[in-house]
C-alpha cells in the first residue's frame, strides 16, 4: 500500500532512519537520567558517524537494550517503542515515574521527502526530545539520585502501559514526523502523584567513614528483574566499542554528508574515574525533605539543583551492565601486622574489609602492596642509602615507629606543656605501641631549620603542637558544673533579650 | 510570506532575569541552529555536528540545553545582560526581549538589502521584588516549573514545520545563515527588547542586531 509508492532506496533509508532514531531516542532519554549532565562538542566537520547532525554518544549497554528490545523489528502501527522509567529505593520501593512512547499513526504523508526532509524534522524531534527530558519532574529526581534511591530504565516494545503511572499522570508531547508511512509521534507520560515519596522518612544511614565502598556484586536493591539502572558506569574509553561506532559502518546516508566515517567524539559523560568521586558520594548521602518530594534536598545545600556528584554505587541489576570499581583502601582500615621474616618492600598483604553497608555485610578484599622505607628487623636503614634529598639533615639513624610521636601519639596532659615534653625529646615520643610494620617515620629534620632561637626544631615543635591538651572546658566536670550555672541564668538571660527585642528585631530588618 | 509570532510570558526576581532569559533562548536556538554547512563540488553539502550541553541555573530551580558554542553563548549573554541592564538592578518592570530570525533578500543597488522575518519570539518579562527569603525559595520553585512550560510551549511550536526556509546553495548561505561561528550555524537572527517602567507609559527601544 504505503511501501508500494516509495522506491526502494527510499524504503531502505527511511527504515534505517527509523532505526537509528529510535536507537537514539533511548539513548537521550536514559542518558538524561543519569544524573549527570551531558555535555558533546559540536563538530564543524562532519564524521559520518553522528546521526542526525547531533552529537549523541552511543552507551553501548543501552543500545544492545534497545536492539534486543526491538529484536530486529522497527517502531511501527501497533508496534510502540516505549521506554519506562522509574524509581527504587534501597527499601525496596519502587515507582515508575514516566514512559517515553516512540509510536507510528497511519497518517502517511506522501509527498515528503525521505532522504532530506524526514531527517532533517527526525534530528529537530531529537533536539527537542533533549529539551523536554529536563523539564519533566523524572529529571530532577535523577540528578539526586543515590544513596536512597536509583533511577531504573526498561524498554519494551508492543503495547503501551501506564497504568503503573497512578491515576492522574500527564502527557506532553514531544513532537511529530511525518513519512511516507504513518506519522512518528514521540510522547511522555509522567507520574504526578509523588505520595509515596512524601509519606517516607528515609532513614539516614550512619556515613562510612574512610571507607570507600566499591561497587557491590549482587544486587543491592533487590530484584530488579528487567530494569536497569540509570547510573553504570560504561566501559572505558580505550575499550572504544562504542555501537554507534559499528553502526557508523552503515553511514549517515543522507545526501548532504558525505564525510568518511570516523570514531564518535567522546563526551565526558559516565567515563568519570570512580575513585575521584565516589568516596564524596558515600560520605554524604542525601536526604528526603518530606516538605517537598520534589527537593530531594542534599544538606547543606542552600537551593536549587545541587550538582550532583555523578557517581552513584553501581547496583548492577545485571552483571553485564556493572562494572566493579576497584578503590584503594582508606587510611584507617585495619591492618594486620606482617610477621617479622617478610620481606620489606615486596611483601604483599590482603586485608579484609568489611564495609558495613546498608544493603548487607560484603567483604571486600584489597591486595595493597607494603610501601618503601618499611621496617627491616634487624636492618638499619640509612638515609644516605635510602637516596633522600636532602639526607644530609637526616638523622644517620632513625627511631622505630613505637617510639616515634607521628605514628603513636602521645597521651595529653592537662599538666604536662608539649613545649616541655619536646624540650627533653630527640624527636620521638613517650607511648609506646604494637609496631607498625608498614612505615617507618624518618625523624623529621626542616631544611635550613636551626636550633639556637629555641631548644627544639621545627619538626619537634609541629609533631608536639599537631596534639595539644584537650580544652579545659570541655573537660566532663567542667560542662557539668557550667551547665547548671547557665540554667540559673537563662531567666536573667532572657530578660535582657526581652527588654532589648526592638534591637533585635531592628537587627533582622537590615537583613531582609 | 507571513512571519509567525510567538509571545511567552514570565514574572521572575531581578536576579533570575539572565538565567530565565538564557533558558528561553538557547531552547529555541537550539532548534535554529544547525551545523556548519560544506558545500562541495558537485551541488552537494555537507553538515557538521551539534553538540548540546546541560546548564544549571543559580537561581532558579531548572536546567536547561543549550548548543555547545561558546561563541553563540557569548553573543547572547551579551543580549541579555543588556537587556537586565536596561531593566534596572532589583527593580520592579516589564521588558520584552525578542529573538526574531529572518533572511535577507538581495537588493539592486542603491538600495541595501532588506531583512524578512519569518519567525519572532517574544518574551515579555515582569520582574518583581519579594520581601523575604521565603518568598524568593517559594519564586525559584515557581519560576523553574514556569519555565518548563515555556520549554514545552516552544517545542510545540517548533514542531508544528511551519515554514522554514529553504536549504540555500552557497552563494546564497549567508542570507539565511549566520555563517560568522566557527562551530555551529544558526539562522539569521537579531535580538531587540524594550523596556516599560513603572511609572508610567514612557518605553525605550534598544536594537541590538547581530
Amino acid at each position: 500500500m504505503m511501501d508500494s509508492d516509495l522506491s526502494p532506496q527510499d524504503k531502505k533509508d527511511l527504515d534505517k532512519f527509523i532505526k537509528f532514531f529510535a536507537l537514539k531516542t533511548v539513548q537521550v532519554i536514559v542518558q538524561a537520567r543519569l544524573g549527570e549532565k551531558v555535555c558533546t562538542r559540536s563538530l564543524s566537520s562532519p564524521t559520518g558517524s553522528d546521526w542526525f547532525n547531533l552529537a549523541i554518544k552511543d552507551i553501548p549497554e543501552v543500545t544492545h537494550e534497545s536492539k534486543k528490545a526491538l529484536a530486529g523489528q522497527l517502531p511501527g502501527i501497533e508496534r510502540s517503542m516505549c521506554v519506562e522509567i522509574s524509581l527504587k529505593t534501597s527499601e525496596g520501593d519502587s515507582m515508575e515515574l514516566e514512559t517515553w512512547c516512540l509510536e507510528m499513526n497511519e497518517k502517511c504523508d506522501k509527498d515528503i521527502k525521505v532522504s532530506y526532509t524526514v531527517y532533517n524534522r527526525m534530528s529537530l524531534l531529537l533536539k527537542s526530545l533533549l529539551a523536554i527530558t529536563r523539564v519533566t519532574p523524572a529529571y530532577k529526581l535523577s540528578r539526586k539520585q543515590g544513596h536512597d534511591y536509583v533511577i531504573l530504565y526498561r524498554i519494551y516494545f508492543g503495547e503501551v502501559q501506564l497504568t503503573g503511572l497512578g491515576e492522574a499522570f500527564q502527557t506532553v508531547r514531544v513532537g511529530v514526523v511525518g513519512t511516507p508511512i504513518g506519522t512518528i509521534t514521540l510522547s511522555c507520560a509522567y507520574r504526578t502523584n509523588l505520595a509515596f515519596m512524601s509519606t517516607r522518612q528515609f532513614e539516614r544511614t550512619a556515613p562510612i567513614m574512610g571507607i570507600i565502598i566499591d561497587h557491590f556484586v549482587e544486587r543491592p536493591f533487590g530484584n530488579v528483574g528487567h530494569m536497569h539502572p540509570c547510573n553504570y558506569r560504561a566501559p572505558g574509553e580505550d575499550e572504544g566499542a562504542y555501537n554507534g561506532v559499528e553502526d557508523s559502518q552503515e553511514v549517515c546516508t543522507t545526501s548532504f554528508s558525505t564525510s568518511p566515517p570516523s570514531q564518535l567524539y567522546c563526551s565526558r559523560l559516565s567515563y568519570q574515574s570512580p575513585v575521584l568521586v565516589g568516596a564524596a558520594d558515600f560520605c554524604h548521602p542525601s536526604t528526603l525533605n518530606t516538605a517537598n518530594p520534589h527537593q530531594m534536598g542534599v544538606p547543606g545545600k542552600e537551593g536549587g539543583v545541587p550538582q550532583q556528584v555523578p557517581v552513584q554505587p553501581c547496583h548492577g541489576a545485571q552483571a553485564e551492565h556493572r562494572r566493579v570499581s576497584s578503590c584503594p583502601p582508606a587510611d584507617h582500615v585495619p591492618a594486620t601486622p606482617s610477621s617479622s621474616g617478610e620481606d620489606a618492600e615486596t611483601s604483599s598483604r590482603s586485608v579484609g574489609v568489611k564495609s558495613g553497608s546498608p544493603w548487607g555485610v560484603l567483604e571486600t578484599t584489597f591486595t595493597r602492596k607494603v610501601g618503601a622505607f618499611v621496617n627491616k628487623p634487624g636492618t638499619q636503614v640509612t638515609t644516605a642509602s635510602l637516596d633522600l634529598p636532602f639526607a644530609a639533615f637526616a638523622p644517620r639513624a632513625y627511631d622505630l615507629e613505637e617510639n616515634d610521636p607521628m605514628v603513636q601519639p602521645p597521651e595529653s596532659s592537662a599538666t604536662s606543656s608539649p613545649l616541655q615534653g619536646s624540650l627533653h625529646s630527640q624527636g620521638s615520643g613517650e607511648s609506646g605501641g604494637p609496631a607498625q610494620d608498614d612505615f617507618v617515620m624518618v625523624d623529621f629534620k626542616p631544611a635550613f631549620s636551626k636550633d639556637d632561637l629555641l631548644p627544639m626544631d621545627l619538626g619537634t615543635f609541629y609533631r608536639e603542637f599537631q596534639n595539644p591538651p584537650q580544652l579545659t572546658s570541655l573537660t566532663i566536670d567542667v560542662s557539668s558544673q557550667s551547665m547548671a550555672e547557665d540554667l540559673d541564668s537563662l531567666p536573667e538571660k532572657l530578660a535582657v533579650y526581652e527588654k532589648n527585642i526592638d534591637e533585635f528585631d531592628a537587627f533582622v530588618d537590615t537583613l531582609q | 510570506m507571513n512571519c509567525r509570532s510567538e509571545v511567552l510570558e514570565v514574572s521572575v526576581e531581578g536576579r533570575q532575569v539572565d538565567e530565565a532569559m538564557l533558558a528561553l533562548l538557547h531552547t529555541i536556538l537550539l532548534h535554529r541552529s544547525t551545523g556548519k554547512f560544506h558545500y562541495k563540488k558537485e551541488g552537494t553539502y555537507s553538515i557538521g555536528t551539534v553538540g548540546t550541553q546541560d546548564i544549571d541555573c543559580d537561581y532558579i530551580d531548572f536546567s536547561f540545553v543549550r548548543v555547545s558554542s561558546d561563541e553563540l553563548d557569548r553573543v547572547i549573554r551579551k543580549a541579555v545582560g543588556e537587556f537586565k541592564d536596561a531593566m534596572g538592578n532589583g527593580t520592579d518592570g516589564m521588558g520584552q526581549i525578542s529573538l526574531e530570525f529572518y533572511q535577507k533578500k538581495k537588493s539592486r543597488w542603491p538600495f541595501s538589502d532588506e531583512c524578512i522575518p519569518w519567525e519572532v519570539w517574544s518574551i515579555k518579562v515582569n520582574v518583581v521584588n519579594l520581601a523575604n527569603e521565603q518568598e524568593r525559595q517559594i519564586c525559584r520553585e515557581k519560576v523553574g516549573e514556569k519555565l518548563g512550560e515555556k520549554v514545552i510551549n516552544i517545542v510545540e511550536v517548533i514542531n508544528q514545520h511551519e515554514y522554514l526556509p529553504k536549504m540555500p546553495t552557497q552563494s546564497e548561505v549567508d542570507n539565511v545563515f549566520d555563517t560568522s561561528l566557527k562551530d555551529v550555524q544558526p539562522y539569521l537572527y537579531k535580538i531587540t527588547f524594550q523596556i516599560t517602567d513603572t511609572l508610567g507609559t514612557s518605553k525605550t527601544t534598544w536594537f541590538c542586531a547581530y
